[in-house]
């Protein structure tokens, strides 16, 4: 570990300036009122049971790419803030709430894979999302990651895209998909659909050629689907990881209300990973239901059954070498490897696997909130992977596919800094170029 | 002296060590019901998998990445548990206070295991104090901690070889011993009371609840 190495100091004002505004009663208030009502058994026992052994290092990517220094392992990372908390009681200075802010909001992507390595069954990424908690509720949150939770609790939508905006894109990939599809329709508000498609809140904005791939392939499928075209359109969930638990939930209750106003049997959502996590696991625990009340299908799992029930023929397949991330949201936390491989295999003729793969994959360090802290942390991103990079350029793949938003601007970012030259795509720009369209639907 | 120490002391750590534990074994299943999710995440079946990929040596990745740390974690833990419960001397003082005995280590066992208990002890010692990310997050109650486990061990090999004075040996015997009966509830050592159940929760919401593996 090198002391002398150089100090890059980021300015963000969500740290920066936001704990000018801070006073140690409040500090104090605040992390009780988290630690004795927000948190039970878990963060006790975990506290108390951590032996400091140390065999969670090996796990975090962080930790890895930094030359294997102390104080990015996952229990450094815990060091670093709740051990200090709560040895202090939480008489710790506004100073230090910024540096908590820091490590706990651009030092670490919520991945969990520590907890696959701890003997114990540790879940440090609870631990720094309570850290990530208590910062919020004190209004120290890099302020990028902050508008976007501000955009959510104002439109419902992180990138506060307009209802008429939201309705024109769509109108706009629907003709686009037209001249390739006959008759091609994105049914808006379809009261009885089977689906209901929902996306993240950056499709619209910037990258509008994913709804037109999604209108393509439910067509050439014959899907049963809709969109909703008034709030809960957006699946993602930027206050998940803000910490800013009350507009998660609100979020995430506005989206499956929009399923239920249309009365569909199922959602199945795009290629996001947080957004899957949000809509599964966090938002309905917050809301206290145990499960989604509409079952949630993320997109992995429908082309698998499309592929799969040969709704959709493969006609030709790619035949550069192809690789694949696994997406921690969808791996680690919801074991789609398989299927992902499946589908993978299906348009690629020569498919090269990643190792370490399935749900001990790196982290592509862009998600749990880390990228949309803003391009002046990115420095972090690209010096916390660089076994990613390793790991990517051992496959010998020109292609990176990566079925999670995340992961696709995280992955980009990489093989740009590490000039690894591959190009990185969403499965279904993938499926779009290889997919048959039957005769009947062809213009 | 040495009476007061050998009897009712014991006595005392060993009401201390069961009565402390199931308090705090208690005080968390209640404390856990606060915690939403944790009950109703839950799973018999998840929960055994995962403790069995965590109790069976290298059947986890992480286990296979750190071979010699495994080694030597398994060979602590298995001859620190089982060296006290099957030891000749113990299961005779059993018997003079019981009147139930088990079977016993065959001496030189006893001795080899007692042994390994010491030397992996010394060899987490050397990891701590070299190691950078283990030093990084190492206080000094994990070196007192240490000391706790090991001493009874060192102790009661010099005392059943007859090294220096017997009773007094043998009375430091007791002594390490029952500070450590009595830190178990109260430090970090009661790891082993809670494993049981990180465990099962972690192998509950792997498994159950995000269909993966947590090992």
């Amino acid at each position: 570990m090198d002391e002398a190495a150089e100090v890059v100091v980021v300015e963000d004002p969500g740290l920066d300036r936001q704990i000018e505004k801070l006073t140690p009663e409040k500090i104090e208030r605040v992390i009780n009122k988290v630690l004795t009502e927000e948190t039970a058994a878990r963060l006790q026992v975990y506290m108390k049971t951590c032996i400091h052994c140390g065999l969670c290092a090996e796990a975090c990517h962080y930790y890895l790419s930094h030359d294997k220094d102390p104080r990015f392992s996952p229990v450094g990372k815990v060091k670093q803030t709740l051990w200090e908390i709560l040895r202090k009681k939480g008489k710790v200075e506004p100073e230090f709430i910024k540096e908590c802010a820091r490590i706990a909001f651009t030092e670490c992507n919520l991945c969990r894979r520590c907890s696959m390595y701890c003997p114990f069954g540790i879940d440090m990424a609870y631990l720094l999302l309570i850290v990530r908690r208590i910062c919020s509720l004190l209004g120290v949150v890099p302020q990028y990651l902050q508008d976007t939770v501000n955009s959510h609790a104002v439109t419902s939508n992180q990138m506060w895209v307009k209802q008429d905006e939201w309705i024109d894109t769509l109108q706009w990939q629907e003709e686009d998909t037209q001249d390739e599809i006959k008759n091609a329709r994105i049914p808006l508000d379809k009261e009885g659909a089977e689906i209901m498609y929902s996306v993240i809140g950056p499709e619209p904005k910037f990258l509008a050629q994913l709804l037109g791939n999604i209108a393509y392939i439910m067509n050439v499928a014959g899907m049963d689907w809709t969109m909703p075209s008034t709030d809960g359109w957006d699946n993602s969930n930027m206050a998940m990881y803000s910490g800013d638990f009350e507009t998660m939930a609100r979020i995430e209750r506005t989206h499956y209300e929009a399923a239920f106003k249309l009365k569909v049997k199922k959602i199945v959502m795009g290629e996001c990973g947080h957004a899957f996590r949000g809509a599964m696991y966090d938002g309905p625990k917050q809301l206290s239901w145990k499960e989604p009340p509409v079952p949630l299908i993320h997109a992995i799992e429908f082309y698998y059954d499309l592929i799969r029930e040969g709704k959709v023929k493969i006609v030709k397949k790619i035949k550069e070498p192809v690789t694949v991330q696994d997406p921690c949201n969808v791996v680690r936390g919801r074991g789609l490897g398989e299927m992902l491989r499946y589908i993978m295999r299906a348009v690629c003729e020569d498919f090269r696997d990643v190792s370490p793969r399935f749900e001990h994959n790196y982290c592509c360090c862009a998600g749990g909130g880390v990228i949309n802290c803003g391009p002046q942390w990115k420095s972090a991103r690209m010096e916390g992977n660089s076994v990613k990079a390793e790991q990517l350029a051992a496959t010998g793949a020109k292609i990176v596919v990566t079925p999670c938003h995340n992961c696709h601007s995280g992955i980009e970012d990489i093989v740009n800094y590490y000039k690894l030259g591959m190009h990185i795509k969403f499965f279904s720009e993938i499926l779009v170029n290889v997919m048959e369209v039957p005769e009947e639907l062809r213009v | 002296m040495y009476q007061f120490i050998a009897g009712p002391l014991v006595w005392c750590a060993f009401a201390v060590l069961i009565i402390g534990s199931l308090y705090r074994i208690i005080s968390m299943l209640s404390l856990a019901q606060k915690d939403m999710v944790v009950y109703p995440y839950m799973s018999l079946r998840h929960s055994l998998r995962s403790l069995v990929h965590w109790l069976v040596p290298f059947a986890s990745v992480n286990m296979r990445r750190q071979p010699e740390m495994t080694v030597v974690t398994f060979a602590f833990h298995i001859c620190l548990i089982v060296t006290p419960i099957f030891l000749l001397p113990h299961n005779i003082l059993l018997h003079q206070s019981w009147g139930i005995g088990w079977w016993s280590l065959p001496k030189g066992v006893a001795d080899v295991m007692t042994l390994i208990v010491i030397v992996t002890c010394v060899i987490f010692f050397l990891r701590r104090i070299t190691s950078p990310v283990v030093k990084y997050v190492t206080s000094p109650s994990d070196y007192v901690l240490l000391a706790i486990t090991v001493a009874p061990f060192i102790t009661g090999f010099l005392a059943y070889h007859h090294v220096m004075p017997y009773k007094t040996m043998s009375a430091l015997h007791i002594l390490s011993g029952v500070i450590m009966l009595v830190a178990i509830p109260f430090t970090r050592l009661s790891h082993m009371l809670f494993f049981v159940f990180t465990r099962s929760y972690m192998g509950s919401e792997f498994g159950a609840v995000r269909n993966s593996k947590d090992w």
